[in-house]
């Protein structure tokens, strides 16, 4: 009878254990990746779309993308070929004020410190940049990147003429080049924007590695909410 | 007695799957409630078996074209009492109460607000359309016929009369 009742309280712990993190665990899930569509099937006939994502253009994968020169927020003029023995590029359009783009910062600091000096160098652009913004002009650039040291050029995109060639439409939004300036990947950095603790996926860095051995990234085109690059 | 235990086992389980589904089931009790969803959850709302016309808009705190076309919708719903509005806010849920809720205020905006929070972005959005980035505003006009989607903002109440006009009435 003793033994019973023991057997019943281990077997209620273990049943309340299993339920609080399974509550936990829905709390927080994404759906599945891949993962078949529920809900009610879609309704009407060939949806429209004002703008096509090919409309918005900017590179594909495989495609060269050009060169630039931008002021960084050292004074200085930047180019891609300004970076020696450079193995690829991590173009990334960032900027000051994005909620989302700040969220990221920490890691890109980490991303450069960590790949830099293998060859892929953080190169972050500000496509928003406007003088009419006390938020988001050249002399806030120059505070964000020393209050947060960044490693990395910060450029201003002051003629609003790079991020429409690469296609970026929010920040932070990743180009990332290899060698011969090929894009080898475009998306976001990883796959849980406000907790860097809760990443499951890498997408950047697990491209990154790709390139490194030789290979192709196996995912090379994300898509994440971001805030929208402000075309003026 | 373990036949006992081995009866009651069963009945344990069901009583907490029932529980963790009430969970999931976000109460609205409140009409100044910001119910929380993850996509799985949102879904369904995106869809309708009836004719009346859906407008389901994309938005948060931080987007500044999006705060810009909020009152477009706000007033157009005022002049179709029929339509069926929801502004989906992809902020944050720690700032429903101090934030959001303040801000909808101020603004004056009393349409249905639901709060989406999922975190990896890349697997949802395809499944609300292929041909949008994940930058917002984004909107989706619909009926159980008629769909159509817009990763932009609207300029006036008139820009989005034409659109609904050209998805909804004019096929």
């Amino acid at each position: 009878m003793k033994k019973s009742n023991i057997t019943l309280v281990v077997i209620l712990i273990l049943c309340s254990f299993l339920v609080t993190n399974n509550v936990y665990a829905q709390d927080r899930k994404g759906p599945p990746p891949n993962g078949e569509r529920k809900g009610p099937p879609r309704g009407g006939h060939g949806p429209e779309q004002t703008k096509t994502l090919e409309e918005i253009g900017g590179y594909k994968i495989g495609e060269t993308a050009s060169n630039f020169s931008l002021k960084n927020v050292d004074g200085t003029m930047f180019s891609l070929s300004d970076i020696d023995n450079a193995k690829g590029y991590i173009v990334v359009f960032t900027c000051n004020e994005c909620p989302f783009a700040k969220m990221y910062e920490d890691r890109l600091i980490q991303i450069h410190n960590q790949y830099a000096p293998e060859g892929y160098a953080v190169v972050a652009i500000n496509p928003n940049i406007n003088e009419g913004n006390t938020k988001e002009n050249f002399k806030a650039m120059q505070s964000r990147s020393k209050e947060k040291e960044f490693p990395f050029v910060y450029l201003a995109d002051e003629q609003h003429n790079v991020f429409p060639k690469y296609g970026a439409v929010r920040t932070p939004h990743v180009f990332l080049l290899d060698k011969e300036r090929k894009v080898q990947y475009i998306g976001t950095i990883d796959d849980n924007a406000r907790f860097a603790n809760d990443v499951k996926v890498k997408y950047l860095e697990n491209a990154i590695e790709a390139l490194q051995k030789g290979e192709k990234p196996k995912v090379n085109f994300t898509k994440a909410i971001g805030c929208p690059v402000k075309a003026i | 007695m373990y036949k006992s235990i081995l009866l009651i086992i069963p009945f344990l389980f069901f009583g907490f799957t029932t529980k963790t589904n009430s969970d999931m089931v976000f109460e609205n009790v409140d009409e100044l409630d910001i119910p929380i969803y993850d996509f799985d959850s949102l879904e369904p709302l995106l869809y309708t078996k009836t004719n009346k016309t859906h407008i389901i808009n994309f938005w948060a705190m931080w987007c500044a074209p999006c705060v810009k076309e909020l009152p477009v919708f706000q007033e157009y719903e005022k002049n179709n009492p029929d339509v069926e509005l929801i502004l989906v806010s992809l902020d944050f849920p720690e700032d429903i109460e101090k934030k959001l809720k303040p801000f909808l205020e101020k603004k004056r905006i009393s349409s249905k607000v639901v709060l989406l929070s999922d975190p990896d972005a890349n697997s949802w959005i395809n499944k609300i359309d292929p041909n949008w980035s994940g930058a917002i505003p984004f909107t989706i006009i619909f009926n159980n016929k008629e769909r159509s989607y817009h990763e932009r903002s609207f300029e006036d109440v008139k820009d989005l009369e034409k659109v609904i006009n050209t998805t909804i009435n004019s096929k």
